[in-house]
């Protein structure tokens, strides 16, 4: 590992302070992402900023009867708190279905969303990679590419987005609170994940040192009747090959409301908005459920050794729903 | 290589011992560091060390190497094995996605603090009497997490327990021995020690 230099931040200001004056310091959360891009020399900060310390760690519920999940708050801590498994089951379930027990008391929530892909050509430093090294090419156009993503990609970038989180928290719309030099701002969840284009090295539209302070979720009662599904290649410790986040209200068997959030098939979380409009007002069963797939993944582009995973992708869509929909209708009947 | 001790004591072998998180501002106080090696003060299974070493050293290397803490053991170095598991704070994390540094102020617990001197805990004695190893490369790893497990309360069946043990990767496979011992502890209950709080 090259060397760097070390500093604990005492409060938020003097953190964001220090961070966004220097471009050459990164934060430090719960360092399972940092701490191996440190190693495999894909960062190369001359400091490191620990934030461990900061008071952003609460889980809390706001006025509105909204909760605020704070930036620092570990996944272990919120997929267990009780307003966020009520509420907001798919969140619990996509925490707990993440990496392993060690990692999760570990890895904080804004670090979640903030980590980077598993593509190892760009964990791999002599290979070509835009997301690395901006212009150098992409490796897993025509590489192993198995994991890679068929949905958002472009011909500079396929790596998938490997965060499950994320996948319920688009589904939700939540909000991420945002801590910079010139204060604060929030900026809307699906608009916080940028899609690689011609730019796969910038992920998100914050400016150097922004800090996360918290995720804010809303007051979504259709979240109650939530589930996340993941599927991989073993049971557990694995990252998504597909996987489906999906809140769904029903009325006398036909839709109300549908959030679908779908994740290891995209270079973001993705929001299935073509799905969910496909859904609205339909009969909630087998046929509309397989339209609505169908309509979500009409413009995926498999690649070499990914094209299992547009089919992969609408299966695991309609077993979330269909999931769901068994619920809905155990609680209304 | 000895290191300097400075002789605090108290914690040691308290297994499942929790304490806060968040340490004392003035423990952790400190300005930048480093790249050059510095100061670190480690509190090592009860024990405090003087470690001089660079930020970058993670906590795995400044205890196998630095302090001749050689249970937790060197699976990947990358997040995806587990055989590096010890606790900072009362939680089980990985000593390889740990920067040493950033444990002044914490309590670091490893294998070496499970055990009442001679008296092995219940975990290590059900390990032995289920035969839950064979290379004994992940145990120290799996014992970390096994005795978290039983303060967190994942131990329903064996279906919860696999998946709460699954970031304990067992490369001989003592999967299933490894679950009977687990179950063993946990039906035998009652001591204040597995259920965390003493
Ligand atoms: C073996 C392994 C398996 C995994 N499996 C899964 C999985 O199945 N599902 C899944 O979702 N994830 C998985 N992960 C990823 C893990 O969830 C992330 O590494 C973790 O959430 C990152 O959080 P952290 O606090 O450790 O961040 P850090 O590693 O400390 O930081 C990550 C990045 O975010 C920046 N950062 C941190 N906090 C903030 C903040 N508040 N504001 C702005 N920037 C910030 C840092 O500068 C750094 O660039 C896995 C990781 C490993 C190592
Ligand atoms: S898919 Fe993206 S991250 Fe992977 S090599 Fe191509 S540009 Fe790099
Ligand atoms: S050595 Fe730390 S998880 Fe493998
Ligand atoms: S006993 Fe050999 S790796 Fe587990």
């Amino acid at each position: 590992m090259r060397s760097f230099a070390y500093s604990r931040a005492a409060d938020v200001e003097s953190a964001v302070a220090d961070v966004s004056a220097d471009p050459t310091s990164e934060y430090l959360a719960g360092g399972t992402t940092e701490v191996d891009m440190l190693r495999l020399g894909v960062v190369r900060p001359r400091r490191v900023v620990d934030i461990n310390d900061l008071p952003i760690a609460a889980i809390e519920e706001l006025p509105d009867g909204g909760t605020r999940l704070g930036g620092l708050a570990r996944m272990s801590d919120v997929a267990a708190h009780p307003v966020v498994r009520e509420r907001y089951p798919m969140v619990t379930e996509a925490l707990e279905k993440g990496a392993s027990a060690q990692l999760r008391n570990m890895a904080s929530m804004g670090g979640n969303l903030m980590q980077r892909v598993r593509c190892s050509y760009f964990r791999d430093g002599d290979r070509a990679c835009n997301k690395r090294e901006p212009g150098s090419g992409c490796a897993a156009l025509d590489g192993v590419n198995r994991t890679h993503a068929v949905l958002g990609t472009s011909e500079h970038c396929i790596a998938a987005h490997p965060s499950d989180a994320a996948v319920a928290l688009t589904a939700l719309d939540a909000v991420i609170r945002l801590r910079g030099p010139e204060g604060e701002r929030t900026v809307a969840f699906d608009d916080f994940f940028l899609l690689p284009g011609d730019a796969p090295e910038r992920e998100h539209p914050i400016g150097h040192g922004e800090l996360i302070t918290a995720i804010d979720l809303p007051v979504l009662p259709v979240a109650r009747t939530s589930h996340y599904l993941k599927v991989r290649d073993r049971e557990s410790y694995e990252f998504a090959l597909a996987s489906a986040a999906v809140a769904l209200g029903t009325e006398g068997g036909t839709v109300t409301e549908a959030r679908i959030g779908l994740g290891g098939v995209a270079t973001k979380p993705w929001r299935a908005r073509r799905a969910e409009q496909a859904l609205a007002g339909s009969e909630a069963g087998p046929e509309a459920f397989a339209r609505a797939a169908d309509a979500e993944l009409a413009d995926a582009v498999p690649r070499g050794m990914n094209g299992f995973k547009v089919e992969l992708a609408k299966r695991t869509m309609v077993r979330a729903l269909t999931e769901v929909a068994a619920r809905t209708r155990g609680g209304t009947a | 290589m000895t290191p300097p001790q400075e002789g605090r004591t108290g914690l040691a072998g308290l297994a499942g011992h929790t304490v806060p998180r968040q340490a004392t501002a003035a423990e952790r106080d400190r300005g930048e560091i480093g790249p050059e090696p510095a100061d670190v003060l480690l509190t090592v299974n009860g024990t405090v060390h003087r470690v001089r070493l660079e930020p970058r050293v993670s906590l795995l290397d400044a205890l196998r190497e630095r302090l001749d803490v050689t249970g937790p053991k060197k699976g990947c170095n990358q997040g995806a094995c587990g055989a590096c598991t010890v606790w900072v704070d009362g939680h089980r994390v990985l000593a390889c996605l740990t920067l040493a540094v950033a444990c002044e102020g914490r309590e670091v617990t490893t294998v070496e603090g499970l055990a009442d001197g001679d008296e092995l805990h219940p975990m290590q004695e059900a390990f032995v009497d289920n035969d839950a190893l064979q290379c004994g490369y992940c145990t120290p790893g799996q014992l970390m997490s096994a005795v978290a497990l039983m303060k967190e309360g994942h131990h329903r069946d064996d279906a919860e327990i696999a998946e709460w043990m699954s970031g304990n990767i067992c490369r001989c496979a003592a999967y299933p021995n490894i679950r009977r011992a687990i179950r063993q502890v946990r039906d035998s209950g009652g001591r204040a020690e597995q259920e965390g709080e003493s």
